[in-house]
């Protein structure tokens, strides 16, 4: 049960409201896709899920608790993830370290989510030795090995080939029936593979807040057809 | 001619006194590039990572004492330790110790500022995640600085250079006592000064190749560490 609200949330910068007023209340388990034009408040929207600050006004809250002091419940893969300048297992460790973790525990969970990420072999080489897909199979299995209850990417797949997206994509399937998983993409057929729920963003509102299935095979009008046939 | 094969009987035949004072040179400037480190790295790390008032005031002073002349770390170190001065009651001046706390203080400054240019990109590309993860100060500091280790290293290198090889801070606070306090450098100035040219060149060898060395594992170091470091497109 992961019940995220917004409730009129803003944030300015320099003056000028990027994101809100926003009403929203969610029920976020499975995978809600983010979509929306650039610079339409999609990373915003994220980075105050996870609690990275809190709104300029208004409240964001997870089962009626602030999402800043949260933070913990929840892993955030950002666009450009740190590759720390470790081995591949210190990296997957580090949230483990971080968290105060034991080592035995440790030891287990991070040779579990390196199994999951198929990077096993790569564990004792340097992070920054792997390509670009494994690079972010290693920081999904960073983001996923303290067990959060919900998972937040900001375009994990923007770079990768279709094979690398293929790899993340099953894994994100993987995780979504253990956490919730709310994900920012502008790649409309990953959004149609992926969302059970779907959240439309234009110039900082919500133009559309509604079940994948009946998003992607319903006819829109306005800002949301604007943006799905490219001219926003 | 002869003043040349008499350095070199000097040094294949490890000769007691060389032996003596080059050990002494490297015990201090050890010391001293230890504590240094043990001191100005994390003053160094936390410059880069936090704002606070007064941090560009800092940066610009840090970096301006990296050519802090030796005599006047030397002079001021000698006014604090002097019989009258505020410490003179440790009763250190002219021993060793005295030496290490000058060398100390004169990388000090070094260390801080060279440990900062090693953590900024790397906090840079740290922020996010470290934030994220709710990282407590204390976590942040030692994550960046480990993750900076290569650049730690470097620093520490150029302080232990710059140490073993200056004259005008041990000299004044050391006072060159035979046996006691004598290093390299301050045994080259003397022995040159009285004609004796031998054991001033034997050391001067001993200088040249610890350069070299330093020299060279900054250079490897640095190059095993970007084997760690991401390149970007």
């Amino acid at each position: 049960m992961n019940r995220l609200s917004f409730d009129k949330v803003s944030v300015y910068r320099n003056g000028k409201a990027i994101l809100g007023p926003l009403d929203v209340a969610l029920q976020a388990d499975g995978i809600t896709c983010l979509l929306g034009p650039n610079g339409a408040g999609k990373s915003v929207f994220l980075n105050l899920c996870h609690g990275m600050y809190a709104p300029d006004k208004g409240t964001v809250e997870w089962n009626g608790v602030a999402a800043v002091s949260t933070r913990m419940d929840r892993s955030f893969m950002f666009q450009s993830a740190a590759v720390m300048r470790r081995s591949v297992w210190a990296n997957v460790a580090f949230p483990l370290v971080a968290q105060k973790v034991p080592r035995p525990e440790r030891l287990e969970r991070v040779l579990e989510a390196l199994a999951f990420a198929r990077l096993v072999d790569q564990a004792s080489q340097p992070a920054a030795s792997l390509s670009g897909g494994e690079k972010q199979r290693m920081a999904l299995a960073r983001a996923w090995v303290t067990r959060p209850k919900v998972i937040l990417l900001d375009e994990p797949a923007a770079n990768l080939d279709p094979g690398s997206t293929h790899a993340l994509e099953s894994m994100l399937h993987d995780i979504a029936t253990k956490s919730g998983v709310i994900i920012a993409t502008h790649n409309l057929p990953q959004a149609r593979r992926l969302a059970r729920h779907v959240l439309v963003f234009t110039n900082g509102k919500l133009a559309a807040n509604m079940a994948a299935d009946s998003f992607f095979n319903q006819s829109h009008t306005g800002q949301v057809a604007d943006y799905l046939e490219g001219r926003i | 001619m002869d003043t040349l094969s008499a350095a070199w009987f000097l040094l294949i035949g490890m000769d007691a006194d060389l032996l003596a004072i080059v050990s002494l040179s490297l015990k201090v400037s050890g010391f001293a590039v230890l504590y240094a480190l043990i001191l100005g790295a994390p003053v160094g790390a936390a410059l880069a990572i936090w704002s606070f008032p007064g941090r560009q005031v800092l940066i610009v002073v840090f970096n301006s004492l990296m050519a802090l002349p030796p005599v006047v770390v030397g002079l001021s170190v000698y006014l604090l330790l002097s019989r009258s001065g505020p410490l003179g009651d440790l009763g250190i001046l002219f021993t060793p110790k005295a030496m290490i706390v000058a060398q100390t203080v004169l990388i000090f400054p070094i260390i801080v500022a060279l440990t900062r240019e090693a953590v900024k990109p790397v906090f840079r590309e740290y922020r996010g995640l470290l934030v994220s993860l709710n990282a407590s100060p204390f976590l942040v500091l030692r994550t960046v600085l480990w993750d900076a280790r290569f650049g730690v290293v470097t620093a520490l290198l150029a302080g232990f250079g710059r140490a073993v090889a200056e004259v005008g801070a041990v000299l004044i606070v050391g006072g060159n006592i035979n046996g006691l306090t004598r290093v390299m450098t301050t045994t080259i100035a003397l022995e040159t000064s009285k004609g004796n040219l031998e054991l001033a060149m034997a050391l001067g060898v001993v200088l040249i190749v610890l350069a070299l060395v330093m020299n060279a594992l900054i250079y490897s170091i640095s190059r095993i560490g970007l084997r760690f470091q991401e390149v970007r497109e």
